[in-house]
């Protein structure tokens, strides 16, 4: 009777633990449905048509067609190209920044670093990893805009520039955790034969180890890029809230994520404007479903791991 | 030797963008002491603000915060810990299902922080909300912002946190322990509950404890979903809405009329959260840290 219990138990567990296995699933799912649902009513609208969306609409007597966000005006202007070229600027500048000071920062640690170096930068970079980012966007706001104004004086004080330059402080953490996986995975076999062939250290970890941990570098890259993408505290609070497209980096910006944001809270309930930051959340989420989908399968284990316990 | 050189040189380069990469840690972390350090005082961790912006506290903040969390972590620590249980112990090596449960978790953990507050807005405030309050009778309680929906939010974005953290853990209980365990005519269920379980928990704390220093920093979820930013009483039901840390910070350093008034105020809160989501991650790092040692 007792094996049987037991038996009856075990059988129990494994039902309510499958059950939980898809919690994530179920999760995700439920959320694209969801979102999706909130953005269909634009289909059916008449003032947001595919070419309003992505096309320069004339929007004034006699002056040029331009790209503007402006859904909450009496004519409302709802092209999210203003809204992309800002996310893309800013991603672009963090990445400009993170990703060479990511890899080279991995290459001290994999390739350079004495073990008790490397045992203090980990935790280090992961404790920058900790940081929340609406500390990183307060910082922007007195520190790096103060700092960027004296040096370049420019017009405004919060632009692409500042956002992005905070944002590689948010994302060099992730581009360096995973870059630095990768090139510790990489055999030792391979920095053995190269340097009893002659080479030096430094051509090692460059021309053979880097290349050799590359898909695992790209996944870094392109995580970074994700998460600086959807990034949304840091350009609330520092990139200007402008959207006009500009490819400047000093002037003021708007990004899709900010602009979920800001507007969300003074919405109309059911209204056209409604429908529409659902779809810029829309947009959010494939790019970054995306992003993970060219990421390759061995990468995508050992970024989940890398990045699951500190994203 | 010109090879030496060449490494020296190259290792100092290297080093020196590591360098740079904590100096940055290290600026944003002297900003906020410097900053807010001489704001920080008793009466700042437990009266709340004043009528005017450069007085008293964040008691209110700190205990929104605390709140919001625990409820987060009560929430997200069943299910990720079966989550993880499920593709570590017990999915199929090749079942497809497997396969996608994982992709799910996969991209869930790299959904932008504000889609998961629309979703919370849209599908927990406005949805299960108000079906809660049809249910309930008695007006408007729960198909509004408040605690419950935020926690739930909050749970959906730490969820991958808590799935990674804990499948580590059960990893590193070895094989021939569960073996061990089978062998002797134990049940699955009773090697998992007995044997693999407390054998893995640092390794779940440890995921808690991530969790919970994620959940507190973050903003833009609880930003549609119930955080305020002066309110009169402290959270007292699940449907209340609570002042939080993060959200202080936030709104004090970008809406505040009087900026230099502020200013104290606004580094000693953003002081506040840096500290704390530091204490939390060290924690974590320690446990984590004394797990590997231990389990040796």
């Amino acid at each position: 009777m007792a094996a049987s219990r037991s038996t009856r138990i075990d059988r129990w567990v494994e039902w309510l633990v499958t059950a939980a296995g898809m919690t994530g699933l179920v999760a995700l799912g439920l959320i694209l449905v969801f979102i999706v649902r909130e953005a269909l009513p634009l289909l059916f609208d008449g003032d947001v048509t595919l070419g309003k969306l992505v096309l320069p609409q004339p929007w004034r007597e006699g002056r040029a067609p331009t790209w503007l966000w402006q859904p909450l005006s009496r004519v409302p202007k709802v092209s999210v190209v203003p809204l992309i070229v800002g996310s893309v600027k800013v991603s672009a500048v963090a990445m400009a920044l993170a990703a060479p000071m990511g890899i080279a920062a991995a290459l001290f640690s994999s390739e350079f670093a004495s073990p008790r170096a490397r045992e203090l930068l980990k935790p280090t970079i992961e404790l920058l990893a900790g940081v929340p980012s609406v500390v990183l966007g307060f910082f922007a706001l007195t520190v790096i805009a103060t700092a960027l104004q004296t040096l370049f004086d420019w017009p405004y004080r919060l632009n692409a520039a500042v956002a992005g330059v905070a944002m590689a402080l948010a994302i060099v953490p992730i581009i360096f955790t995973i870059t630095e996986d990768a090139l510790r995975t990489v055999p030792n076999t391979y920095r053995e034969a190269s340097q009893a062939l002659g080479a030096t250290r430094w051509d090692t970890a460059w021309r053979i180890v880097l290349p050799a941990a590359s898909p695992g570098v790209l996944a870094g890259l392109l995580l970074g890029f994700g998460r600086a993408i959807g990034e949304t505290m840091i350009v609330l609070m520092a990139s200007g809230n402008a959207s006009v497209v500009s490819l400047q980096l000093r002037d003021p910006t708007r990004t899709l994520s900010a602009t979920i944001a800001a507007e969300m809270g003074e919405v109309v309930s059911a209204s056209t404007h409604t429908s529409l930051l659902y779809f810029l959340g829309v947009l959010l989420f494939v790019l970054n479903v995306g992003l993970n989908a060219s990421v390759g399968a061995w990468a995508r284990n050992r970024v989940l791991r890398a990045r699951g316990a500190h994203a | 030797m010109k090879a030496h050189r060449v490494n020296q040189i190259s290792a100092g380069l290297t080093g020196l963008a590591a360098l740079l990469i904590v100096a940055g840690l290290v600026v944003v972390v002297i900003d906020a002491v410097l900053g807010g350090w001489g704001a920080l005082s008793w009466r700042f961790f437990t009266e709340e603000p004043g009528d005017d912006v450069s007085e008293g506290g964040v008691f209110p903040a700190i205990y929104g915060t605390v709140v919001l969390t625990l409820l987060m972590t009560v929430a997200v620590m069943p299910l990720g810990v079966a989550t993880a249980i499920y593709l570590h112990e017990y999915a199929p090596p090749h079942s497809r299902l497997a396969r996608w449960a994982r992709a799910a978790i996969n991209n869930l953990a790299g959904v932008p922080s504000i889609v998961f507050g629309l979703f919370g807005l849209g599908f927990f405030v406005q949805l299960l909300g108000k079906a809660v309050d049809h249910v309930r009778g008695g007006g408007l309680h729960y198909a509004q912002p408040g605690l419950l929906w935020a926690a739930l939010t909050l749970a959906l974005l730490t969820l991958p946190i808590v799935i990674v953290t804990t499948e580590e853990a059960l990893r590193a209980v070895p094989v021939e322990t569960r073996m061990a365990s089978l062998a002797l005519g134990a049940t699955r269920a009773q090697t998992l509950g007995r044997v693999v379980l407390p054998g893995a928990l640092p390794g779940i704390m440890t995921g808690a404890i991530l969790a919970l220093s994620r959940g507190a920093g973050e903003v833009a979820p609880v930003l549609l979903t119930g955080a305020a930013y002066s309110l009169p009483t402290l959270p007292n039901a699940l449907s209340s809405q609570f002042m939080h840390l993060g959200y202080h910070a936030y709104v004090l350093s970008t809406q505040a009329p009087d900026v230099e008034a502020a200013r104290p105020m606004m580094y000693a809160t953003v002081l506040v959260l840096l500290m704390l989501t530091f204490a939390l991650n060290l924690v974590a790092i320690v446990v984590r840290s004394r797990a590997r040692r231990g389990s040796t």
